[in-house]
């Protein structure tokens, strides 16, 4: 069971390193944010998977953690990307 | 009784491992940030609630179980919020943004 | 060759992969999450190593902290405009740099490979010693008992550093505020997710330094994740940085070395020795003093990120 859960581990991350190829050097920045997305959800389920097969202990405060902090990256991205005297609401231009 | 749990775990975990891929497949194949985006938060966010549910019965206690369908649920609250402010950036800049 | 093997190696690959592309990378935004994704993939090496603790710091700081400040300034460098010639640095000072980082590595990667099986190591007289503390991680052991007089002077750094980062202010703007006013209509999403964010990651922040005792945690993880709780109410516009002559904040950031000093000097009185603790008590004294280093990391953490004062103080 626990080489199961190691080679699930593997597969999630062969995924999170194609897509990293693909969204890293993609056009733009909103691509490139996307990486940050994809690795922390791919890290948090592959740390899960890992350590449900190795048994190392506190690593659910690891995920909690970066479950907490997946959105940092987009959130400063989306902050940054808005000068400062730019209207903070887009509410207004959807249709 | 632990097989039948065994069973359940590989299911559901073999799952999740299917969209994490069909995800990346998405990735690497949709023409547009936006419909990449989709394929991402969409399918990874499922993915890992699959791992998660597959992982419950091996949870030693209760606990250990609501630890991780609140990681889950902290995920899935990131990601929606990321794909909303992705997806604005994105519509605000244009495609080459 | 072991699935358990062949993971690690993926993964090693995967880092070296990721951290090659973070160098060669076009431009300095694509670095920066080049760098942000190298970070949370080494959290994932350090639960290899078995070190959970600084996985946890990893993911805490990597994410939160400097990746929402490595962000930023990418962001606030390509807004000023493009560098110019005579600030890139030329190939042959680049071709130096990664020479001099390879020989780095290689003496590294050889003293590793090369260490005995039992290697010289004070693990077990630590672990021996442990239950006096009356502490269970022995990593927070190491931190605040055996060697905290090292951690006290970390903490100091971390002052030094906000001083640093105020000086950068304009004149003008000297014990002003950092970052924008608060909006009145703050963009609703991120608005949304601050306030529900919030207060869970304050939860999970106190957990992680209270837990810090007898299970992989502490005061630094503790902290950094109650700066980033504090950040995003500040990215969100739901509310502004203080000014950086407020009374309490600055009472704030030292409050943690003052502290942790006092307790040190009085342990001379107490218990006859600099930062020793009186026997039976050390558990009490221990907490007391990373309660107040949890709230002046967070503190200090919050106010690194947010910058320079860029505004006029208000009287």
């Amino acid at each position: 069971m626990s080489d199961f859960l190691l080679a699930t581990a593997g597969a999630i991350l062969f995924a999170v390193a194609v897509g990293l190829v693909r969204v890293l050097g993609g056009p733009g920045d909103a691509d490139r944010i996307m990486a940050a997305q994809l690795i922390g959800t791919g890290g948090i389920a592959s740390l899960l998977l890992i350590a449900a097969a190795t048994g190392a202990q506190g690593v659910d405060d690891v995920a909690l953690g970066l479950a907490i902090l997946a959105a940092f990256a987009s959130a400063a991205f989306v902050n940054s990307a808005a000068p400062a005297g730019e209207p903070a609401s887009n509410s207004g231009d959807d249709r | 009784m632990s097989l039948i749990l065994d069973l359940f775990s590989v299911a559901a975990i073999g799952a999740g491992v299917f969209f994490f891929l069909a995800g990346t497949v998405g990735l690497l194949r949709f023409p547009d940030p936006l419909s990449r985006l989709h394929a991402l938060t969409k399918a990874d966010n499922l993915g890992l609630g699959l791992v998660v549910l597959g992982l419950l019965p091996r949870a030693e206690s209760l606990l250990a179980a609501l630890m991780l369908v609140a990681v889950w649920a902290l995920v899935q609250l990131a990601g929606a919020t990321a794909s909303q402010l992705i997806g604005r950036a994105v519509r605000r800049k244009g495609p080459a943004a | 060759m072991s699935v358990l093997l062949a993971l690690d190696v993926g993964l090693a690959l995967l880092v070296f992969a990721v951290a090659a592309w973070t160098v060669f990378a076009p431009g300095a935004f694509a670095a920066t999450v080049g760098y942000v994704v190298y970070g949370l993939l080494l959290s994932l090496v350090w639960i290899r190593l078995f070190a959970v603790d600084v996985a946890l710091t990893e993911a805490a700081i990597g994410s939160g902290v400097t990746g929402v400040l490595l962000i930023g300034a990418a962001a606030r460098l390509r807004r000023a405009g493009t560098t110019t010639a005579e600030e890139t640095p030329s190939g042959s000072t680049r071709l130096f740099a990664a020479c001099l980082c390879l020989l780095v590595s290689a003496a590294l990667a050889g003293v590793v490979l090369l260490l005995p099986d039992q290697g010289p190591t004070l693990a077990p007289q630590a672990m021996e010693r442990l239950p006096e503390t009356g502490l269970g991680n022995p990593v927070t052991a190491v931190l605040i008992a055996y060697r905290s007089f090292d951690t006290v002077l970390e903490k100091v750094v971390l002052v030094l550093a906000v001083v640093g980062v105020w000086s950068l202010a304009a004149d003008r703007y000297w014990g002003g505020a950092p970052g924008e006013a608060r909006a009145e209509r703050p963009e609703p999403t991120l608005a949304f997710f601050a306030q529900v964010l919030a207060p869970v990651g304050i939860l999970v922040g106190v957990h992680v330094f209270w837990v810090g005792a007898d299970e992989p945690g502490g005061a630094f993880q503790g902290g950094a994740i109650l700066a980033a709780m504090w950040m995003i109410l500040m990215m969100a516009r739901l509310t502004e940085a203080p000014q950086s002559n407020a009374f309490w904040l600055r009472l704030a950031l030292i409050a943690g070395p003052v502290v942790f000093l006092a307790a040190g000097v009085a342990g001379v009185a107490v218990a006859g020795g600099f930062f020793a603790y009186p026997s039976g008590l050390a558990k009490p004294i221990i907490l007391f003093i990373e309660t107040f280093m949890t709230f002046t990391i967070a503190v200090t953490l919050a106010m690194l990120v947010a910058g320079p004062p860029r505004r006029e103080p208000r009287q």
